[in-house]
């Protein structure tokens, strides 16, 4: 029988599809910005890169809740870290590696790298136990994270890196530059995050997580959240293989969050606050728990949808909250569902008939 | 000889616990329970609990409700540590290990009610029995390295060949949670198989199947012994299995063993006949 896309399973279909829809959009948006006057427009240009950071913040976060099973309510914290330590090496490395690109993709690894050992050092102590802790403990991270760094002066001269915590003591000599400026934030001196570096981390993210979760690991983390005592009783690690799904979505975050950092020209700590993590939840949950492709549309359509409601002006947010609601009970409505099904069934019975 | 069968083992002499079946006898036993309890605050659920199971036995495990059947079996898997006493299996000390540790050393398990991964393919759930007997990293995976696509390709085969010898081959694609009942039961007595161990623990197979099932059921016990070349330790309240198909049979009434032996020994005890069904009344 010839392989086609009806007879591939129902995983391969929506990875497929994941790809198609990430690398599809990128090419027509693409197309748009070279060849037509005004590109795709004033606002949507602006929400380019953010939207390519919180996409792989969904599709990070996904990994964690829908995949592994456990929810974590400070994933903003890892991206502040990334976002931090990112510019911070990316500024730092500017005499270094003079090419913009290489740079930034330097200092995503050095932003991964931390968010991601900040991943593991929370996951040592709450990924042993079962239950909600992880939730709890992500919450008070995100808030500590974010408290800590409006704090935290770094700088940096001919004679290396200076650091001090509350108030800034760095005497900084000649040629030097100011990485973290405590409560005012990190100043870029050039934004060097592109539209293309975006969506190069969509699809590294992306292929990062469908080849893990299509493993003998992804197996393991999927087997843990269906049943940890079983899961334990056939030889797997629960607590390794929960980490594992948790450091990788730490560093995704983290890289997420240099890209953002790197395309403003001057950002702080209370960007990342609770509501950003809450935020990137709701991507999640509106897309679908383990969803990918829910994930990138959700996170891509109310990244944007913020910017497209300033005419409401004042009543922004309540209209936000409108769209949200409406769009939640119309995917989980039985009525419209049975309706597709119906749908579904007719089109499968006028394709049989047409076979005989 | 197929390679799940296990390589014949030395020879050791055998501690007088209980009997073991005559064509073991000169075998060391897999598990040995010595003086076997846990507390559950004041109360012990299990004490004093001795026994040992040939390497090719079908054991037995009854008593009424609440006797701590299940809870014996917790104990061997180390979902709860012991208050006191040692397990031996293979003659080696499990008391250190923990439940992870066990099933590596070579005791498999099923669960009263029924535990898949429900969200996950027949073949994913008998792969992930394969976990440990599966050589590839999460790099390997990540970089979709050489060893991903040997190691995949492996683990389906032996996936798709434990499925065929309990002829679920044609479920493989369906979900776990889709499955009828009785397939559920016997899927996770395959998952349990394919961590390769030398004890496997059943609790409770045959519950809520008809008489038809049951016997079909017994069947297959005896082919996994058969086939495998392992022992069984089995949980049952349906007696025409237990006296059916286990060579030894021992009797637990809260938390303790008050009776041992061969099925016809058991069925003419009047302790056990008390223990099920009351003292009779002085005429």
């Amino acid at each position: 029988m010839k392989k086609n896309i009806l007879t591939i399973n129902k995983s391969t279909r929506s990875m497929l599809f994941t790809y198609t829809l990430v690398i599809g959009a990128f090419v027509i948006i693409q197309l748009l910005r070279t060849f037509k006057d005004g590109g795709v427009g004033a606002v949507l240009e602006g929400q380019l890169i953010p939207i390519c950071a919180y996409v792989t913040m969904a599709l990070a976060l996904n990994l964690v809740v829908g995949i592994s099973g456990e929810l974590s309510l400070g994933h903003a914290g890892f991206m502040s870290i990334g976002a931090f330590m990112g510019c911070s090496a990316a500024s730092a490395l500017a005499g270094v590696i003079p090419s913009a690109p290489v740079r930034l993709a330097v200092a995503m690894l050095v932003g991964a790298a931390l968010a991601g050992f900040f991943g593991f050092l929370i996951g040592i102590p709450v990924l042993r136990l079962n239950g909600d802790y992880l939730a709890i403990v992500t919450l008070a991270f995100g808030e500590i994270i974010k408290s800590l760094l409006t704090n935290v002066y770094l700088g940096m001269d001919s004679n290396g890196f200076q650091f001090s915590f509350l108030e800034n003591r760095n005497i900084l000599g000649e040629g030097s530059i100011e990485l973290i400026k405590g409560p005012m934030g990190v100043m870029n001196a050039q934004r060097i995050s592109s539209f293309i570096a975006g969506f190069v981390l969509v699809v590294v993210t992306l292929i990062v997580i469908f080849n893990l979760v299509n493993s003998r690991t992804g197996r393991a983390i999927m087997a843990a959240r269906d049943n940890r005592i079983a899961a334990e009783s056939v030889g797997i690690s629960v607590t390794k293989y929960k980490m594992i799904a948790f450091v990788t979505s730490a560093a995704l975050a983290g890289a997420a969050g240099t890209l953002y950092g790197c395309s403003q020209v001057t950002f702080t700590a209370t960007k990342f606050d609770f509501n950003t993590s809450i935020l990137i939840l709701v991507f999640v949950v509106l897309g679908g728990l383990g969803n990918m492709w829910g994930s990138v549309i959700a996170a891509a359509a109310l990244t944007v949808l913020p910017e497209a409601l300033r005419q409401f002006a004042d009543y922004r947010m309540l209209v936000y909250a409108i769209v949200l609601i409406l769009v939640m009970l119309a995917t989980n409505n039985p009525t419209l569902w049975n309706w597709y099904a119906r749908f579904q069934r007719k089109k499968a019975e006028e394709k049989g008939g047409a076979e005989q | 000889m197929s390679k799940f069968q296990k390589e014949p083992v030395k020879l050791v002499p055998v501690p007088s616990t209980n009997k073991i079946p005559e064509r073991d006898i000169d075998k060391s036993p897999i598990l040995e329970c010595r003086h076997l309890g846990i507390d559950f605050g004041g109360l012990a659920a299990v004490k004093d609990f001795n026994i040992a199971i040939g390497r090719t036995e079908i054991a037995g495990l009854i008593g009424p409700n609440g006797a701590g059947k299940t809870t014996v079996f917790n104990l061997l898997t180390k979902v709860y540590q012991p208050t006191r006493g040692t397990i031996l299996l293979d003659g080696m000390d499990t008391n250190s290990m923990n439940t992870v540790q066990v099933n590596k050393a070579g005791i498999a398990r099923t669960f009263q009610n029924i535990r898949l991964f429900n969200n996950l393919t027949v073949e994913d759930n008998v792969k992930l029995g394969l976990h440990n007997h599966i050589d590839c990293g999460m790099w390997s995976s990540i970089f979709r390295l050489p060893k991903y696509w040997s190691s995949e390709k492996k683990a389906r085969e032996e996936a798709m060949e434990l499925l065929s010898i309990f002829d679920m081959g044609y479920l493989a694609k369906f979900k776990a949670s889709s499955l009828p009942y009785g397939a559920q039961r016997r899927l996770e007595i395959v998952r349990a198989l394919a961590t390769k161990p030398s004890l496997l623990l059943l609790d409770e197979p045959a519950a809520g199947m008809n008489p038809s099932e049951t016997a079909e059921l017994m069947e297959t016990i005896v082919k996994i012994r058969d086939t495998f070349n392992i022992a069984i330790l089995l949980i049952e309240h349906d007696m025409s299995l237990v006296m059916g198909i286990c060579e030894g049979i021992a009797v637990l009434n809260f938390g303790q063993i008050i009776a041992k032996g061969t099925p016809d020994e058991i069925k003419n005890n009047p302790v056990v006949i008390e223990a099920y069904l009351g003292k009779q009344k002085e005429a």
